[in-house]
């Protein structure tokens, strides 16, 4: 029997490899119950990503209550195309439209997170990637995503990052503590890297936490139910678990007598 | 029968033998006081069967079942419909858990002979089931109108376009279009709500009939209609009401846990219940990376697959599946139980259940990848297809030619 769950448990550590196109993803650690979070995402989707991007399974009304923005906050701030509070949140841009101009219709991104892995690690890596190639029509290119369609929108808040070779952290000197960089094309395997080449309006920390946060919503928006599911998980299981017992006493009870 | 103790039932006994049915199948049907762990998976496949049916009920009240509405109205129950996401969640995570009881259920027959002589129609029936229940889960995985709804249609349908001379004109008939499209996704949730359900539900009726006329099977096999007292109640047989509903209770709750803490926090089941690709609406111009179909037909996508020739890999497929219609007339071993069987038996039995689930685990993985980082997939695939049609086609010798041990007169171990 050991062997046999040693067996699934290698299997299911061979599935983890399966997924993921090869980039190494970035893990976002993923926090539903960080509501401040989750506001400054909603607020960077709707400034930054909205424009293209429609979440037409969800609400502005769900949305704000699940996320404690009060109505009137939402309606002037965040609500930009002016739709009723109970509407769902779709967008203007007509997708004929949008496939001339892009050459592919931005998707909807309503259901994302679940498309891409069901967790914020894909995304997190995603909006990090973007890379200057001037062979594209947008001038980028992106590491996650080879020779995608969209522009990065978010290129004046991370600034322009180019692919190349550039140092990299290989680990600490272990006399001195200090960082060891080597340059990535001098490795044992040599490859290119992301860097940074013109600073943009954040600092790299500051974009990291931003994405962060844009994630963190899409994460939510996914699956607005996914707290009170937990939560409500725990009590059935608790109930559960409590009418085992008497259901256990009761079948010993029976079956006594029977041998 | 009517006894004079209750005026109103002896009153509705005389119209319908109500007390005489309660009594033939449960107060006075008289089942094995030997039952193990193995015996839980029939009532727990019924209780997956009344799961998917009550929730299947509220969901369609809310779903949209035309190729524009459908793919929008899973969200919407899944948002605004009051407990719609635990509709939804219980009928998905319930597909799962019907098909792992049923298996399971399953590899009990095989493990205790409970196929053989005189229970051959129990087991034709209960394949008549599996047979409806594969075809019921895959036009329900149709419904949401995702990518993997889409191209898994779109797979296995175009199997039957490898028959010759009608396989084209047969692809079109069940697609009711010349691709799959609105017509398919209607015409699938009648057959997926109406027509499959009512078949499986009159098959699970003929099943229990079937089982009551000729007695449960036990873990030694033997017979325990042979040895009765004075009233001619088996000496090892015990009322299934109350012993075996109470015993039942317990696994039906253990199993509830199990069941609940995957839907309530698993209910994706890491991509392979709820499969990433079909959060995206369905497309026809775009085919998605991978194409799998469900887990629960893994084992019969692996061996299609393993056979690099599309019409005998179909016919591969559907022979997979129709042997084990046979399985009664294959077994000629004179003792029932895995117990008492020669070591062959002994052996094959437990290595044809590993067998089985890693073909299941190949169906849900790219074939070119490594298993274990061992062996191709593709090469793996060959062999256990090898070894599954094996194990059937050559039980008639060795189930003859191994020498088995003697079946005890009475059931032994117990309670």
């Amino acid at each position: 029997m050991k062997k046999v769950i040693a067996l699934f448990a290698l299997m299911a550590s061979s599935l983890s490899f399966a997924s993921g196109g090869g980039i190494h993803l970035d893990e976002h650690k993923t926090d539903l119950t960080d509501t401040a979070s989750l506001q400054r995402g909603a607020q960077t989707f709707m400034n930054y990503c909205m424009g293209c991007h429609s979440l037409e399974h969800g609400r502005f009304n769900r949305t704000a209550k699940d996320l404690d923005i009060p109505e009137e906050l939402m309606q002037e701030n965040l609500n930009l195309a002016n739709k009723r509070f109970g509407d769902l949140m779709t967008i203007a841009m007509r997708k004929e439209d949008s496939k001339k101009w892009f050459g592919a219709t931005p998707p909807d991104l309503t259901l994302v997170a679940r498309v891409r892995g069901g967790s914020g690690d894909w995304l997190y890596t995603y909006l990090r990637s973007f890379y200057e190639d001037t062979s594209r029509p947008w001038g980028v290119n992106n590491a996650a995503f080879k020779d995608v369609g969209m522009p990065h929108v978010l290129a004046g808040l991370q600034g322009v990052q180019k692919k190349g070779c550039a140092p990299v952290s290989t680990g600490y000197d272990s006399l001195t503590g200090t960082e060891i960089m080597v340059d990535s094309c001098e490795l044992a395997e040599p490859r290119e890297v992301l860097y940074l080449a013109e600073e943009g309006q954040l600092t790299p920390k500051e974009y990291d936490n931003l994405v962060y946060d844009l994630v963190n919503f899409l994460v939510y928006i996914a699956e607005p139910i996914a707290l009170e599911r937990q939560r409500l998980g725990w009590w059935v299981l608790l109930f559960l678990v409590i009418f085992l017992i008497p259901v256990y006493l009761l079948n010993k009870e029976y079956w006594k007598d029977i041998h | 029968m009517s006894q004079q103790k209750n005026p109103i039932m002896g009153w509705i006994d005389d119209r319908l033998p109500v007390t005489v049915t309660y009594e033939k199948h449960m107060s006075k049907y008289y089942a094995p006081k030997n039952f193990n762990f193995w015996y839980f998976f029939g009532v727990l496949s019924m209780i997956m069967l009344v799961n998917q049916i009550l929730t299947g009920i509220w969901l369609t009240m809310n779903f949209t079942p035309s190729a524009d509405g459908a793919f929008a109205s899973v969200e919407y129950i899944m948002r605004d419909v009051q407990w719609g996401w635990l509709l939804r969640y219980m009928h998905s995570t319930g597909a799962t858990f019907f098909f792992i009881a049923i298996y399971l259920h399953m590899m009990r027959a095989l493990l205790y002979g409970s196929y053989q002589k005189p229970r051959e129609l129990i087991w034709l029936f209960g394949m008549g089931i599996y047979l409806a229940l594969m075809a019921e889960a895959f036009m329900g995985y149709v419904l949401p109108w995702g990518q993997m709804s889409y191209w898994g249609a779109q797979v296995i349908i175009s199997l039957f376009g490898a028959i010759p001379v009608i396989g084209d004109d047969l692809t079109t008939w069940i697609r009711g279009d010349f691709l799959i499209s609105g017509a398919t996704l209607n015409r699938f949730f009648a057959l997926h709500v109406i027509a499959v359900p009512l078949v499986i539900v009159a098959l699970v009726v003929l099943h229990l009939l079937a089982l009551h006329e000729v007695g449960s099977n036990n873990p030694d096999g033997v017979d325990i209609k042979k040895h009765k007292d004075e009233n001619g109640v088996p000496l090892d047989g015990i009322p299934f009401h109350p012993f075996y509903t109470v015993h039942d209770m317990v696994g039906i709750v253990v199993f509830l846990i199990v069941f609940c803490s995957v839907m309530f926090f698993f209910p994706m089941g890491g991509g392979f219940m709820l499969e990433y690709a079909n959060f995206e609406p369905a497309n026809g111009l775009k085919t998605p990376e991978h194409i799998a179909p469900v887990w629960y037909f893994g084992a019969f996508y692996t061996i299609l697959r393993a056979i690099p020739h599309k019409l005998t890999g179909v016919i591969a497929m559907g022979a997979a599946i129709a042997i084990l219609f046979v399985l009664p007339w294959l077994d000629k071993s004179p003792v029932k139980s895995i117990r008492y069987k020669g070591v062959i038996s002994k052996t094959l039995i437990p290595v044809f259940g590993v067998a089985f689930a890693i073909l299941t685990w190949l169906g849900t993985q790219p074939s070119s990848g490594e298993f274990l980082h061992l062996i191709n997939n593709t090469t793996l695939a060959r062999w256990l297809t090898a070894f599954y049609f094996g194990y059937f086609l050559l039980m008639p010798f060795y189930t003859r030619m191994e020498k088995t041990k003697p079946v005890p007169e009475r059931v032994t171990g117990g309670h």
